[in-house]
């Protein structure tokens, strides 16, 4: 069972976004990155479909740095590429540089996160599939290989989920609590470190969507309470009595 | 004049909500509405989406009576290559994030999910998302193209259209004879426990509580408070509240009169269950949170800091 993992690097949803003058990119610098929640997830099924059935797990990241590869190699990836290119909110540009390494390579099953936090998009992974003409579910919950098929189970609205049946090879994009990631420890990236990542060039693609510029929501309008934690209580246990919700 | 053909969503004989806010798109980009809808025995559902859409197209066939991407694609093919529609119209829904990519693929259109506003720029089709954890939006211009697919966020498109009343036609469907996608079942949830979405007072928690350990603390909060505790997905992710306390879209609905959002972001996902609670007070230590553009109150700050006061003046009465 050969199983591809797409992987990419993403701010937590706590990084300061500091938008550029023009208006274009954020402030790299304030970002604390790390990699995508859902591809965590992603990789990790695939670490245990592998142990479960063998065979071998490669991640695949477009992008600008090797820390999110060496996480996973770390977590137990055996072989990390990555594509050395920038990409941008357009899912379909990036998709079509996945699917051009992917398509060279021995795959059963290919893993992808639901979305990525800083596009927002959940489109990535439909697109590689689409493109290379396989079958894909999305919002996958759970997994389960038998019998050169995959049945999982997708989720949709309100708790109601949906169980599928599709043909190999196929393509999965994860969601979030499937499973409970590996710890990795900062010695086991260390050690992670003595494998190579391939490193593969690409062309530049036209865009289907072009950035025009970034913004921020309108203001926020909740009246906020300032103060110490003692008189924020105070203020808080005031509206309280005051709505008779004590 | 665009032609906008919206693709209906439905799930076990009823209408999903996106449908008629994909309809009221007409009001942001003028044009005229196709309503696409595929299933089984769906006359009814037809007609009431009729009102609102120019036209309705129905496909009905046994093998349509749940959603498929794979069958759905068959039917759909033949409609867009006859209608020719602008702009192609899908929920950013289990369904939508699952069908949306394959047809603009296959059409090789510009693709734009999860967009909160569509608008035409001097000929130019632009979009508005959230970005970055739902920080900041990004304004994309789409490429020009006969054809633009796009997913939109429920709650959005609100602006309602003048009541129209649509020609139904019907249209035909053959299967293919093999699909290499076969849906099986519905896995509908458990219901044990507390249920959330009765409660009064609901102090909720999110990635921000840390640690199993710290859930202690939002318990002792609620017992004060006479309420109960819930979450946000990571919280249940990670298996510290059981899956019946999750809030937002792929978990339950509340409105209670108080809740209290406890380190938790405001991911739309998370806001779509919460956001008509009747007094809304986030506490988080990042000012820029989007949990603030739905909160009354807001505090910034740590909620190791402010809970356990909380507590203690709640318990000195
Ligand atoms: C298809 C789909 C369905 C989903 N369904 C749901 C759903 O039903 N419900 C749901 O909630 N999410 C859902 N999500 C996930 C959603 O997108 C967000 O990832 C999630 O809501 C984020 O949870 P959070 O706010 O707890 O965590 P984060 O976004 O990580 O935010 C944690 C917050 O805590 C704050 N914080 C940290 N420490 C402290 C502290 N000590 N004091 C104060 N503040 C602190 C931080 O500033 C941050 O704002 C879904 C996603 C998808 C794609
Ligand atoms: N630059 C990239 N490199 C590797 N994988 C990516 C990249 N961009 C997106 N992906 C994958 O596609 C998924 C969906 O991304 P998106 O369509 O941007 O929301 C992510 O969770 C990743 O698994």
């Amino acid at each position: 069972m050969n199983i591809i993992v797409c992987v990419k690097e993403t701010p937590l949803a706590e990084s300061e976004v500091i938008i550029s003058k023009d208006e274009k990119s954020v402030d790299r610098d304030a970002l604390t990155l790390g990699i995508n929640e859902w591809d965590k997830y992603a990789l990790e099924e695939a670490i245990r479909i592998k142990e479960e059935h063998g065979g071998s797990v490669t991640v695949i990241y477009a992008g600008q740095s090797e820390d999110v590869l060496w996480e996973s190699l770390a977590m137990g990836a055996d072989e990390a590429v990555r594509i050395d290119t920038e990409t941008s909110f357009d899912g379909r540009s990036t998709a079509r540089v996945l699917a051009d390494v992917i398509k060279n390579r021995d795959h059963d099953l290919i893993l992808t996160g639901l979305m990525s936090s800083d596009t927002g998009n959940a489109q990535v992974g439909v697109l590689i599939a689409s493109i290379l003409g396989i079958p894909y579910a999305t919002i996958v919950t759970d997994v389960r290989v038998e019998n050169g098929k995959v049945v999982v189970e997708r989720e949709l609205e309100g708790g109601t989920g949906e169980r599928l049946e599709l043909e190999m090879p196929c393509l999965l994009t994860i969601q979030s609590g499937i499973n409970e990631p590996r710890y990795v420890s900062i010695m086991g990236i260390k050690r992670a470190k003595r494998k190579e990542i391939e490193v593969l060039s690409a062309d530049k693609l036209d865009e289907y969507a072009s950035l025009v510029r970034l913004y921020r929501p309108p203001v926020s309008l909740a009246e906020m309470i300032e103060g110490s934690p003692s008189d924020v209580a105070e203020k808080l246990v005031e509206i309280f009595k005051e709505r008779g919700l004590i | 004049m665009k032609k906008i053909l919206v693709v209906a969503e439905h799930r076990k004989g009823e209408i999903r909500p996106v449908t008629f806010e994909m309809l009221n798109l007409s009001s942001s980009i003028p044009g005229e509405t196709t309503c696409v809808i595929l299933g089984k025995d769906i006359g009814g559902m037809a007609e009431e989406i009729s009102k609102k859409a120019d036209r309705v197209i129905m496909v009905q066939h046994d093998s349509l009576e749940n959603f498929n991407s794979e069958l759905y694609w068959v039917a759909l093919e033949e409609i867009i290559k006859e209608e020719n529609p602008d702009i192609i119209a899908l929920g950013h829904t289990a369904m939508g994030m699952e069908l949306a990519p394959f047809i603009s693929e296959r059409i090789d259109a510009p693709l734009a999910t999860d967009i909160v506003k569509i608008e035409e720029v001097n000929g130019k089709i632009h979009v508005h998302k959230y970005v970055f954890s739902n920080k900041i939006l990004a304004e994309l211009e789409l490429r020009d193209s006969d054809t633009y697919v796009i997913t939109i966020r429920q709650g959005e498109f609100k602006e309602e259209i003048d009541d129209k009343n649509g020609e139904i036609e019907e249209r035909s469907f053959t299967p293919p004879g093999s699909i290499s996608k076969r849906f099986i079942e519905y896995v509908e949830p458990e219901e044990v426990g507390v249920d959330i979405s009765k409660a009064d007072i609901i102090v909720s928690v999110g990635r921000g509580i840390e640690d199993e350990g710290n859930i202690e603390l939002a318990e002792e909060l609620a017992e004060a408070l006479n309420g109960v505790v819930a979450g946000s997905r990571p919280v249940i992710d990670s298996g510290w509240l059981p899956k019946e306390r999750q809030v937002g879209i792929s978990g339950k609905t509340v409105k209670p009169k108080l809740y209290l959002a406890l380190g938790i972001s405001g991911a739309f996902q998370h806001i779509v269950g919460m956001k008509d609670s009747e007094l809304i007070i986030a506490i988080n230590r990042d000012p820029e949170a989007p949990i603030f553009q739905v909160a009354h109150y807001g505090v910034v700050g740590d909620i190791f800091d402010v809970v356990p006061e909380l507590i203690e003046r709640l318990k000195k009465g």
